[in-house]
Parts: structure tokens; C-alpha cells; sequence
């Protein structure tokens, strides 16, 4: 930590300066490198220094090493619910944060409705939004148990899982909503059959559908006490008048969310650097109400310091949006100076329901393994 | 695949085929962290072709042992990760479990 007399710069002749113990880098210096200083104009020192030899002329060793790592690694669980997650990440470079961020967004698979059959369909919605509409509803299942389905691939029950949806509105009835618990699992596969040219020849071999499925999915273990359907029973797919009626199978497959954003298994990941608010000098009395008053957030509080006298203290950091109002005119950017701690990340990830978010996070991390050992078995 | 010349072993650029930022730059993270690495840097030619190219200039060894020691670091660098979340998060199931229980004396 940087003591608020290293932060007043006064002028000293360079011979006059103390010398900075090796090993050790002066403060400002080690300032600049762990926080980036946000400033009323613009953020500054926002680069990470990542060379090794960055700071060899001081005697500090700016090299990755791992003990050190492991050391001063932490992890902190701050909120967790079926879905959503929150958790500090203390002691990591960005680089691979981020990392992490992208993984959980763009390549970590789930099941999702790819292709859709439509028999009938005489709702206002076309046929074509309608199937995107089904495409972006998530699946409640877990995607580790199913394979990718590849170009030439039949449709198995291994890589696909099929749903049926057949609603129709009554004449003279009112108007319905069509919601996704109307998606009825088919463990045995496709109901339609599957138009050949010799279709009425032979009656002795079994019907062709558009799946192969060689066993029924309820009968696999993992499925048969835990049926697949959507995550959420009330998603508006489409809205049918009187006399209308929609009938289609889903079929839903493994893919990443590079391809499209209807595989991505978290609503969103994101994480923030961990705002630091520090007064640089004592703020009393009407200066200290002024402030409490000038953050929306709420970051400052006033504490009794006896004799009738008031200070401000900083009692939420956490909160704080760098929104930058309490250092806005007559020079209190000189009393108050916010930061951000460059490795210190506050990570979110809200799942959509496929997998909890926990384990959306290891297999994140898995997958960057996984990578790595790519590299390495390339170039051996 | 790496492009170097037979001579001199120490630089060289790795295309790597099916990658992205997320490896890359994480990469570029370890490998700056090398005290043996003098240069390095990743460039994607063509946003288009999911491909990067990572180029390594070390002082003498070998660009690819460089590499390969990157990667092993970024890979102990995510279990020691894993690890730790999942002790983290062990540790937090544990305390809720604790605090949702209504102990009467």
C-alpha cells in the first residue's frame, strides 16, 4: 500500500532522494504497475507491464514464477444462486482472465435446436422466425453426455435430441400463447416419416424417419430419471388466432458459440477490475458532507472523530462505478484518487440453465488446458 | 507449424490453426514472462481465417523449447486455477450450508 506522504510530490534534488532498497520498486513505480489511476480527463496506466526484464535496472525481477503465483493466487466466492455467480479472482494477469471470459461466451458447447420440420404452420409467424425463435430457447441438459453431430453424420441419439410441437387454436376460442413447455421430448426420435422414392414397395422394413436412433433416450441412465426440456416452461414462441395451428419437430444438437450465439451457455460472463477509493488527505466536516452528497452510489460515509467533528471514510469501494463525480471541480481530484487494482477481477457468470455456473467456469479452464496441450503435443 | 530458418534456431513464428485471442494472448502473457524470450508477439493475418501467428525471438534457445515451456507454464497456471476455485467454492457451499441451518440452543 502507498502511504499518503509517498503521494505528495514535492521537489528534491535527485542526490537528495533516499535510495530504494533492491528487490523493491519505488512506490510510485509499483503504483503504476498494480493500479490503473482514473483520473478526471482519462484512465492512465492502463497497460499491464508483462516483460520480464521490465524492471532489471531497478533489481526487481518482473519474470513468471510460478511459486509466487501459487502463492498469492485466491479465489472468493462472493454471491451464488442456481444461475448466476459472482466471484473475485485475486492475483491473475488479465490476459488470461480474459481468457477465461471468452472461452465461457464462445467455446464451451451446449444442446441447442438447430434444425426444424415444419408440417404445418398457418400462424402469422413465418416458418423461418419461427425456427429461430426456437433455436435461441435453452436447453435444460447436460451437453458433456452428447457428440457432435458432423456433416455426414445420421442423426443418433448421442448427438441429437428431438422435440415435438403440435398446438392448435380452436375456432371460435380465443387467442393462445404458444410457450416452450409445449416442447415435448421424443426419447425415440423423429415421428415423420421420411418421404422415399420406394416408400410404398417394401412394408416389411421398418419406416424411415429423419433419426436413427438405435435405443430409446429415456433408457440411457442419465436420462431416464431426468427428462430433457427447456429450461424455462413460459417463453413465448408464438401467438395462434382462432383456426390456426403450428405442428414441427426440433431437432437440438451440440455446437459452440462461435457458430452462433444460441449455443452460448452463459446469458453473459464479464468481469471488472476491483474499484479502490482513497482519500489523500483528511476531509472534515461541510467538505466531507459535500462529498458523501456528491457520490450517487453511495461509496463515502461519515464517521464521528469526537469533539463534534466529522470525517469522511470510504465504506464501499465495491460499489463504486468510477462514474468520477467526487473528484469533478475545485481540486478535489488532489483529496480523493480513484484506482483500480489491476489484478483483482470481480467475475460474473449468469448461466443460461444448461450447467451451473461453477461448472461452467472449470470446464472453461479445462478447455484452455486442453489448448495448451495441443501446442505442446504440435510441436513434439 | 513453425517458420524458422535451419540456422539459427532461437526465432521463429508458429501459425497455429483454430485459435484465437484467448490462446494467443494468454501465451503472449507467459512467454513475455520468460526471462530466455527477447521478442514476442501474435498477429491474426485475416479476420476471416481463424488462424494466428505467434512469433518468438529468444536469446539462444531453441524458439520452440521456449514455446513448449510457455504453454506446460499457462497449463500449470490453470490447474493451480481450478484448484483453487473449486476449494473456493467447496468452501463457500460449506459456510451457506451452515448458515441456512436454524441452530436452536
Amino acid at each position: 500500500m502507498i502511504s499518503e506522504e509517498e503521494q505528495k510530490t514535492s521537489k528534491i534534488p535527485v542526490w537528495d532522494l533516499p535510495d530504494v532498497p533492491k528487490g523493491k520498486l519505488p512506490p510510485h513505480l509499483e503504483l503504476q504497475r498494480t493500479r490503473v489511476l482514473c483520473t478526471f480527463d482519462a484512465p492512465t496506466h492502463t497497460e499491464n507491464i508483462r516483460y520480464s526484464g521490465a524492471y532489471a535496472s531497478m533489481g526487481v525481477d518482473n519474470s513468471l514464477r510460478l511459486e509466487d503465483f501459487r502463492n498469492n493466487f485466491k479465489v472468493e466466492v462472493i454471491k451464488l444462486t442456481e444461475d448466476d455467480m459472482e466471484f473475485d479472482m485475486i492475483g491473475i494477469d488479465a490476459a488470461i482472465a480474459n481468457a477465461f471470459r471468452r472461452i465461457l461466451i464462445a467455446e464451451l458447447p451446449t444442446m441447442a435446436i438447430e434444425k426444424v420440420f415444419i408440417a404445418n404452420n398457418t400462424s402469422v409467424v413465418q416458418d423461418e422466425v419461427l425456427a429461430h425463435r426456437l433455436g435461441l430457447i435453452p436447453l435444460k441438459v447436460d451437453p458433456r453426455l452428447f457428440n457432435y453431430m458432423s456433416e455426414n453424420d445420421e442423426p443418433n441419439e448421442r448427438n441429437t435430441i428431438v422435440f415435438k410441437l403440435h398446438v392448435r387454436c380452436e375456432r371460435g376460442s380465443p387467442r393462445i400463447k404458444v410457450k416452450s413447455n409445449e416442447l415435448k421430448w421424443l426419447p425415440n426420435g423423429s415421428e415423420f416419416i421420411r418421404s422415399t422414392e420406394k416408400s410404398t414397395a417394401d412394408s416389411t422394413s421398418k419406416t424411415k424417419t429423419y433419426t436413427s436412433f438405435s435405443c430409446g433416450q429415456d433408457s440411457l441412465p442419465e436420462f431416464s430419471d431426468n427428462p430433457i426440456a427447456p429450461k424455462h416452461d413460459d417463453i413465448i414462441i408464438a401467438k395462434l388466432g382462432p383456426g390456426q395451428e403450428i405442428e414441427l419437430e426440433a431437432h437440438a444438437v451440440k455446437g459452440m458459440g462461435k457458430t452462433h450465439a444460441k449455443w452460448s451457455p452463459v446469458a453473459t460472463a464479464w468481469y471488472r477490475m476491483l474499484p479502490e477509493v482513497v482519500l489523500l488527505q483528511e476531509i472534515e466536516d461541510e467538505r466531507a458532507e459535500e462529498l458523501v452528497k456528491k457520490c450517487p452510489v453511495n461509496v463515502f460515509d461519515i464517521e464521528d472523530i469526537g469533539k463534534g467533528r466529522k470525517r469522511a471514510t470510504v465504506a464501499r469501494p465495491r460499489s463504486c462505478t468510477l462514474c468520477r463525480e467526487c473528484i469533478r471541480g475545485d481540486d478535489w481530484d488532489k483529496l480523493v484518487a480513484l484506482r483500480r487494482v489491476k489484478d483483482h477481477f470481480i467475475f460474473t457468470i449468469e448461466s443460461t440453465g444448461a450447467l451451473p455456473p461453477e461448472v461452467l467456469f472449470t470446464e472453461a479452464v479445462k478447455i484452455l488446458e486442453d489448448k495448451c496441450e495441443r501446442v505442446i503435443t504440435e510441436l513434439s | 507449424m513453425e517458420h524458422g530458418s535451419f540456422q539459427d534456431q532461437s526465432q521463429a513464428t508458429f501459425s497455429l490453426t483454430d485459435e484465437d485471442h484467448t490462446l494467443a494472448n494468454s501465451l503472449r502473457y507467459t512467454l513475455n514472462q520468460d526471462p530466455r524470450v527477447t521478442f514476442c508477439g501474435y498477429s491474426i493475418p485475416h479476420p476471416s481465417d481463424a488462424r494466428v501467428n505467434i512469433r518468438v525471438q529468444t536469446t539462444v534457445d531453441p524458439a520452440r523449447e521456449v514455446l513448449k515451456d510457455s504453454c506446460q507454464d499457462l497449463m500449470l497456471i490453470c490447474q493451480h486455477v481450478r484448484g483453487t476455485f473449486d476449494q473456493a467454492f467447496t468452501e463457500f457451499k460449506s459456510k451457506k450450508g451452515l448458515e441456512s441451518m436454524s441452530i436452536e440452543p
